[in-house]
Formats: C-alpha cells, structure tokens, sequence
C-alpha cells in the first residue's frame, strides 16, 4: 500500500505511455488550435462506446461490462457486487443508453466506470443530489445511486436523508464495510463503538449509525440488506429493488480486506451463518437456525427469539414478515436487530407505494399546462406592470 | 418654490394652490415594516410610470421580519426616482421624506437633501414611539428639523375618521391599515398624478374583499381631496412626461428580469430548465417567480442545501437541461466543490449569485459586490469559469440569456453576478420583439461512430452525448481525464495539458462575446470603468462631467471572465481609470494584474449602492 498515493488506494489508474505521447502532440496545439475530433487513434482502457447495445432482451452480462479496468483491492467485496449487478441488469429489461450509475467518492464510488451504462463519478457525498436532478429532469432514466457508509452517512448524511424522504424512484445501493476504505482506514459512522482504526488509536468514542434506521426513519419505501458473500441474495435483492417503484435502499454489508478485513463475520462466517443470520422472507413466519427450529416473537412490544417446539411454541406463534405494512414500526425494530443478541437479520425490511416525487413534479407541469395553457414567451415577457409610449 | 412652513392655524380657505414644474423628484416612503410603504411606493411608481415619467426604484427591507413596531430596525423603505429626464438609478438624496412614524424619520433624516420636505404623520410622535425611536424630545418640537419643508398631518386620526364618517365595516386596526393610501392620496395631489390605476388596482386586489376595498378607495380619496383643500399645501408639482423612444414598456426588478431571463433562455433553446435553490435573500424571489411557471415546462427543485441545489441542477445539466442554480454569496461558498466537479465533467451549467453584504452572514439585506474573486478564483485548483453581470435591472433579462448561450456553447459553467441592488431596483423596460431574441442552438451528439467524450471543436469545447442515446454510453466524474477519451487519468502530462485546454478553452470565450464599448470619447484623460450594478451611477455622473466639457468616458463591463478581448486597448488610451466597486478593489486587482496600470480604486462598501455626486467627486479629483 504505501507505494500508492492517498486516495488512490487500490485504485491507482495511473496511465503513463500511450497518452503521454498523444498528449505531447497534442500539447503544441493548445493555444493555436486542439482538434481531437475525429481522431482515429485509440487509447488504452477506452470507453466502450461507439457500440450500440442489443435491445434489451437481447442483453448480456458482458454487455454492462466497461472497458476500464477495475481497480479494487484483489478480494475486496466490491467486486462481488459489481458482478451481481452486471448479471442483474440484463434482466431488468431496460435499454442500456437508459441506465445512469451515479457515486460520491470512495472506493465504492468508483463503481460507475466499471458498468458500461451512463455514469457519474460526482464528489463526496453529494451522489444522492446528482442523481435528484438527473431523475427529475428524465424520469425515463433508470438512476442508480453507489455510496459509501462515509459517503452516504457522514458527509452526505444529509443529502442521503432527503433523497430518500421525496421518494425518487431510484436505487440506492450502500456498501457498507465499516471503515473509510479510500482514505486508508479511518472510522466510519458505522463503525462500532471502541474499535481502534489510525484515527482512533484508543478506539471509536462515538456511537455508530444504523443504516437501515436512518432510512426507515427518512420515510423510504423500500429498504432492504443484503451481503457480499451471498450471491444469491445479492442477486435477488438488487432485482427487487430495480423493480420497486420509488426510492429503494439496499444496505450490503461489504468487506474490505485492507483495512476491516472480517469485520462482518462474527455472523456471516460460513459454518455458522444459518445460525447467527435470519433471512427475511415476507409472508413467511421468522424462522433461523440450522436446524430451522429458532425463531421471533413478538413479547409484548418486544421482539424475542424462541425455541420452537419448547414450552409449546409452535410456528403459529412466530412472528410473520409482512414488507407491506404501512406503519414503518416493525421494519424498524427488525432493523434494530443484532447479533448477538438476535440473528442479524438480511433481506427486505419495508416495500410500501407512495407517489414519486418525479411523477408529482410531471402531474404539477401537466396540471399547470392545463391550466394556463403551454408556456408563451411573448406573452410572459409583455406581463407585469406595462404601458405604452407613443 | 414658495411653501408656507406650519402655516398660522387661522389661515382661510380656501387655500390658493400654485403649480410648478420640477424635472426629477426623488421621494423616500419610510415607515414600520407593518404600514405597507413598499406598496405606496410600488403604486407611486407606477402611476408615474403610465404617466410617462422615466422611474427608478430602490427598496430597502429591514433585515428582521417583524421587529417590533415602531423600532428602529424595524422601518422600511422604499425610494423612487421619477422624471422627465432620462434617469438610471434611484437618486442620490430623496428630496422628500414621507416618514410614518419617529423611527422611520430618525433612520432617514441623514439622507434627506438639505432643505428637503418631510411629510409626517405626527399622529405617530406619542410618546411610546418617541421613545421606541430613542428621541428624549420630540423631533417636531426642538431643532432637529430646522431648515426642512415640515408638513405635519395627523394621517392616523384624518384616515380613521373618514372611515368611520363612511361607516366602513371593519376593525379599528383594519381602517388603520389603511392609512398609507390616505398617504398616498395626499402625494398623488402633491406631484399630480391620477388616482385611477391605483383605483383599478384596489379593486382587483380586494375583489375578494369588499369591504377592504371600498376602505381603501375612501382612504385614497380623502388623502388626496384634504390634500388639495388644507393650508398646509399651497404648491404643487408636475413632472412632465420624459423623452423616452417609443414602444411598449415594463416595469421590471432585476430579480423578475433574471427568472423570466432564464425562462426565455429555456423556449430560445428549447432545453426545459431545471433550477435547484435553496431559499436565502435576496436571491429567493428567483425561486418564487420561476415556481409559477411551470407551464413552461420548467422545474423547479427547493433542496435541502445550496451544495444539493447545484448538484442537482448537474445533474440535470447531465441529461441536456438548463442546469441552473441560485443562490447568494454564502451559498455559492458551499457550491464551490460542485461547481468544480462541473468545470472538470465540462457540462453547461448557470449559477446566479445575487450578492450581499458580506462575510459570512453580514448584511443579508443590503448590497455589495465583494463576490467577484470568488466567482473567478473561488475553487480548489485551476478551476476556470466564465464569469458575467448584468448592468442593470433590466439587463439582468438580456445576461440570463446570455449565460445560458455560453453554458451551452462552451460547455462550461457560468457565474452570473447579480446583487441586491439590481436584484430589488425597478426600471422601465422596453420589452424587446421576439425576432430580436437570439436563438440559443443545442448540438447533442448522437452518432456513436468514432465517439470520444472528450474530444474537441474549435472552441474546445466537448461533445454533448445525453443520456438515452444509444451507444455513447460513457462516464464522466471529478477525477482527472484523460484528453480524449475521459478516462480516469493520474499522468503528468496529462494533467498540465488537461488544465492548459481548459484554461484555454475559458480563454477563447473572448472570441464570441462583444467588445467592451466607451461611453464617450475613446481617449482621454479618465477612463471611469465598471462593472455590475454601479452602471447607473457611472454613467450618470460621467454624462454630468461630460457635459461640463470634461475629459472623461467610462465603460462598463458585463464579461468579467474572459474580459473581452478590446479592454487593453480601451484602457491603454487613458491616462488614469478609476475603479468604482462596492469592494476594497476586485475588479481593480485583476485589471492591475492583466495589464500592469496603476488603476484607482473607488470603494464603497455600506451596503448601499454609489451615488452619481460621490462618483463625479471622485472623478473630479482626478482630472
Ligand atoms: C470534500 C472531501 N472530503 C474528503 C475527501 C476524502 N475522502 C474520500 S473518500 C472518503 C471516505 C470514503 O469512505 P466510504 O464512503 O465509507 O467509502 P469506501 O472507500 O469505504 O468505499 C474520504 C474521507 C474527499 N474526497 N472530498
Ligand atoms: S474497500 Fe478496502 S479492500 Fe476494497 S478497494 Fe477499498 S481499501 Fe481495498
Ligand atoms: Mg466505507
């Protein structure tokens, strides 16, 4: 690591040889006159553009995949991810020309230029706005938001709040490792309580963030978790997610092996996975355990995990998944669940329709076209206060 | 001028009234936040304006909302000058005061011409207000309005009881309200205007309101029939209609000019328009006026901050939209970062500074011009941007537009530096001809053959692929490119050639913007330069020392950054310029800094805009 300079830790795409010499031919021209339009030369890493995609039922994996070169840390959990949702795309039906990735900055942020779709590369935090503009400017785009748990919850905390609160309807996709990757390793509003990182030699001394709490509590319509490990879950969830209309946040829970390497497996670790972990599944009594005879029920206003089968509880008095509960309580007390002292739990938390904002926005312009006829500059600009001088 | 000062109270009607011409008069209506002056003075203003006078308006709001009544921070004001003249801004000095209660003519004396005429409603002077306004004594009966025309009313008292004569059906503080059109009544008499717009005005206002309305007609009325049978006037005035070249007119502030600006800007280039603010003053009526017109397609986004607003408005810019965002100079410092993010990812972009007094929160109301560095050097790295002003209220309509042209042409951002000055000043406008609107052509790429991001034309300027176009699907973001392509790119070379182009590129703008025009002759012995809103009080005063045989011109620029590409040969043929700004020497800085001339500096920063008196003082100095 300590060869790479700040900020481009394991993503260092430093691109000496072929562009410095086009650059130096190029070089001579600024100031008389730099024309690069129509050049036929070709640049290592280059867009894949020029190319136009099959129609989308035609699309495949490979056609998601960008020409850049990725550039993540080898094993870090980005990549799982990237994986899943390139498989993914092709079978959400949208033309490619019609999808945008937008991120903030931090390893996961660099996401957009490995999709080969639209994309945004914005600045810390600011993702979620970027993304507010571009879809309610073009509500026919399909918007797809990568963010960091710095860059959604410390810097952009505000703007991750607000975008998810007006309910655009778009993706929200969260990797969450713990630790700020990109800056080499210091804590995160997520990172738990005590944990010693280069900027807390003597531990974290402020309580960690709940992703999925601020989003429910931001009123989101869809919030769901999921981790890198399980591919199918992934899977799955991005495509749930793609296919609910208004704002979906996915939280993944993502390792970096750099600087929080194992930080999620006092649950997730394989052998012991099925017991530590509950997948949420709606309509579906809350069932966990190797054997699938633990489960949750509800004590009062109180969640508690229960035996089945012991002092005559049966399945019937589990506690079943409804995603579509209007009152948000339940999602967030489920949310609140931690291992150890309950399975952590993964999966969709909440899926509920409220009006998009871009469709509210669109139905204003329609109601206002209606009602004052279609916009007319000559008559705009001769309103107000006028008279005349022969 | 032949006024009687507190005429005998045993005086006879009926009164002989002379009448007598003046050519420019400048009236200050000042009075509690809560007695309605700005809409005496709008109504004023614009009666005036049908009448055929040439107007300018300046009001000046108190900073709180609602201090309490009768305070000193609580007074409002609002000042209109009017005349048969060609005029271009709110005149130096009212030369009447209408003051409505002790602390409106306490926070207004000082401005008051020596020897003007105050109007007061002496009603207000009780002792409560005396003290609110911090007098031990009252002003009406000690020394301090010795040498002014005082023209004491009881406004309160005569306006209540010509309402309730009229048996009006409201509350005692509902007739009371009504008193700053019993006011207005008594000036409509003193400068002979016609009370019929203000009368269609009340009747459309109220329609709802009978009551209120008919309160205010009689309010009106009696204001301006006791005006023309008391002692207390014997002269009144007219202004004659002014030379002005023929043609359909608007009263317009610089903040409708700007909004509507924008909207003209999105049906010349066929772009619907995306603006992102976040309320602050004075740059919120921009979101107010542009929220009514959705009509026109445009959509207007309030964000939780500025740094949201001009993120989004990139966004949008992103998918093809006018991406514009506006705020005032606390709000562009959180903008900064973005604003770089749209230099790097070269997308057209608009962002509209309405400033104030500044640092930090400083004088929220008032106006300056201190944002100018900001606005050409106020981001992290080489971070080139163009950089306009309009001149005027009016000009702010003709600048929107052209902003959006350069955004689009040059794909870039553009600062567009309005203040607060222009922002709430009102002029006559001559509401141009449609065909006389420039058409703002909107190029996207959209063949995919040979495709390169970051390629360039002749401006250097990159090519516009949109989201939903097939086969240009690419990337752009805050990281260096690389030339061409817009790749991710940490090379060298690279880098001082990517910040050379795009330096270059903001350099070439110069080639498609106007030359700076000289008010005068072209050379000289002072050149008077400008920029923004002091154009009114420049010009005026050059045109004052010109016409004395003076040798001085001035030239007023609206392109900050590039500076076009006359401005040293303009300078090189005076032997000083001088430099009005309301800033300790901006404008000044770059000019020392381009062109090696030792310019003079002329600062004014008290949140209030130049006089044409201190300017020619200042030239005067010089020549
Ligand atoms: C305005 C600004 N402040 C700080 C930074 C430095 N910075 C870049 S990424 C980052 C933290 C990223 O952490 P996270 O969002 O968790 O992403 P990760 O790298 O872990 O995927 C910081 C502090 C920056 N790029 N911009
Ligand atoms: S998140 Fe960690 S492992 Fe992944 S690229 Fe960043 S530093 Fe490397
Ligand atoms: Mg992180």
């Amino acid at each position: 690591m300590s060869t790479k300079d700040n900020e481009t830790n394991g993503n260092g795409n430093y691109n000496e040889g072929n562009a410095a010499k086009t650059i130096a031919a190029d070089a001579e021209n600024i100031g008389g006159n730099v024309s690069g339009s129509g050049s036929s030369q070709t640049y290592p890493g280059s867009v894949v553009a020029g190319e136009v995609a099959p129609p989308p039922a035609q699309l495949k994996k490979a056609d998601f995949v960008s020409g850049q070169e990725v550039r993540w840390c080898p094993g870090c959990g980005d990549y799982s991810i990237l994986n899943n949702v390139q498989k993914v795309m092709p079978e959400l039906g949208i033309p490619r020309e019609k999808i945008v990735f937008v991120s903030g900055i931090g390893c996961s942020s660099r996401f957009p230029y490995y999709m080969n779709t639209y994309g945004f590369h914005s600045i810390h935090g600011r993702a979620p706005a970027v993304a507010t503009g571009i879809k309610a400017a073009n509500p026919e785009l399909s918007v797809w938001v990568v963010t960091g748990d710095g860059d959604a919850l410390s810097i952009g905390g505000n703007h991750f709040m607000h975008a998810i609160r007006r309910n655009l309807d778009m993706n929200v996709i969260l990797f969450n490792n713990r630790i700020y990757g990109l800056t080499k390793g210091q804590y995160s509003p997520t990172s738990e309580l005590g944990k010693r990182t280069k900027s807390t030699p003597m531990g974290v001394i402020d309580y960690p963030l709940n992703p999925l709490s601020v989003a429910i509590a931001s009123e989101a319509t869809f919030v769901a978790r999921s981790l890198d490990l399980d591919v199918k879950h992934l899977g799955a969830t991005v495509q749930a997610a793609a296919r609910h209309k208004g704002v979906s946040f996915i939280e993944v829970y993502q390792n970096c092996n750099i600087f929080n390497d194992g930080a999620f497996e006092y649950f997730t670790e394989r052998s012991e996975r099925t017991d530590r972990m509950i997948y949420l599944e709606h309509g579906q009594p809350m069932i966990f355990g190797k054997e699938r005879n633990r489960g949750i029920r509800m004590n009062g206003a109180q969640p508690e995990v229960v035996q089945i089968g012991e002092n005559g509880i049966t399945v019937d008095d589990l506690l079943v998944h409804d995603i579509h509960l209007k009152d948000p309580s339940v999602a967030f007390m489920l949310a609140r669940m931690e291992y150890p002292d309950f399975p952590q739990p993964v999966g969709i938390f909440r899926a509920v329709e409220r009006d998009t904002y871009e469709d509210m926005m669109e139905a204003q312009i329609t109601a206002a076209v209606e009602k004052q006829g279609a916009g007319n500059l000559e008559k705009l600009i001769n309103s107000g206060e006028t008279w005349v001088v022969q | 001028m032949s006024t009687v000062i507190d005429p005998p109270p045993d005086a006879a009607p009926p009164v002989e009234k002379h009448f007598e011409e003046l050519e420019t008069v400048t009236i200050r209506f000042a009075g509690d936040s809560g007695d309605g002056m700005q809409l005496t003075g709008t109504q004023f203003t614009n009666t005036s304006a049908v009448l055929g006078n040439d107007i300018s308006t300046l009001p000046d709001f108190p900073a709180e909302i609602r201090a309490p009544a009768g305070s000193l921070p609580g007074v409002s004001g609002f000042q209109l000058n009017f005349s048969s003249q060609d005029i271009r801004t709110p005149g130096d000095q009212p030369n009447v005061l209408v003051a409505m209660n002790p602390a409106a003519l306490k926070v207004n004396l000082f401005d008051l011409e020596e020897g003007g005429t105050i109007i007061v409603n002496t009603d207000e002077f009780n002792k409560e207000n005396l003290k609110k306004a911090a007098y031990a004594v009252s002003p009406l009966e000690d020394e301090t309005l010795k040498g002014y025309r005082v023209h004491r009313l009881p406004i309160t008292t005569l306006n209540l009881r010509a309402l309730q004569e009229a048996q009006v059906k409201l509350t005692r503080k509902e007739m009371d309200r009504c008193k700053n059109f019993f006011a207005l009544g008594v000036l409509y008499w003193l400068y002979d205007r016609p009370m019929e717009p203000t009368l269609q005005w009340i009747e459309a206002k109220f329609k709802k309101l009978p009551e209120v309305a008919r309160a205010n007609v009689i309010a009106l009325r009696t204001g301006y029939n006791f005006a023309d049978t008391t002692e207390v006037f014997t002269t009144h005035y007219s202004v004659k209609k002014a030379a002005i070249a023929p043609g359909k007119y608007r009263k317009i502030t610089g903040n409708e000019a700007t909004a509507i600006g924008f909207v003209a800007a999105s049906q010349l280039s066929g772009r619907p328009l995306f603006y992102g603010s976040y309320p602050i003053t004075p740059a919120s009526d921009i979101l107010h006026e542009l929220a009514r017109h959705k009509n026109f397609g445009v959509k207007t986004f309030q964000a939780e901050d500025e740094i949201a607003a001009v993120c989004a408005a990139i966004g949008a810019s992103f998918t093809g939209h006018i991406g514009l965002t506006g705020t005032s100079g606390p709000g562009v410092a959180l903008k900064q970062e973005a604003i770089g993010l749209a230099v790097m990812t070269e997308l057209p972009l608009v962002i509209v500074n309405v400033q104030r007094g500044g640092p930090s929160t400083g004088l929220p109301t008032k106006t300056e011009q201190a944002d100018l560095f900001q606005a050409v050097w106020g981001r992290n790295g080489e971070c080139p941007a163009v950089v306009l002003a309009p001149s005027t209220p009016a000009d702010c309509f003709h600048m929107a537009v052209e902003a959006v042209r350069l955004a689009f042409r040059h794909m870039t951002p553009v600062f567009y530096l309005s203040d607060g000055y222009l922002a709430n000043g009102a002029e006559p406008w001559a509401i141009p001809a449609m065909e006389d609107l420039p058409i703002i052509e909107v190029k996207f790429t959209e063949d995919p053959e040979g495709f390169l991001p970051y390629a360039r034309d002749e401006r250097l300027s990159r090519p516009f692929a949109i989201p939903g176009t097939p086969g240009l699907e690419h990337r752009v973001g805050g990281i260096e490119k690389e030339h061409l392509t817009g790749n991710v790119n940490y090379d060298p070379e690279n880098h001082e050639f990517m910040v050379r182009l795009r330096q270059e590129k903001i350099d070439r703008v110069a080639d498609d913007i106007p030359d700076l025009e000289v008010f005068g002759e072209s050379s000289g012995k002072v050149l008077v330069l400008g920029w923004g809103s002091t154009y009114g009080s420049i010009t005026s005063a050059v045109e004052r020392l010109q016409r004395e045989g003076r040798s001085v011109s001035s030239a007023h620029l609206r392109y900050l950054n590039p500076f076009p590409k006359n401005l040293g040969d303009v300078l090189k043929n005076f032997e000083r310029v001088i430099i009005p700004e309301m800033n300790l020497g901006q404008l000044a800085t770059m000019i020392r800094a381009k062109f090696l001339i030792d310019a003079v500096t002329f600062s004014k920063v008290k949140g209030r805009p130049f006089q044409i008196r201190e300017i020619v003082e200042k030239v005067e100095e010089y020549l």
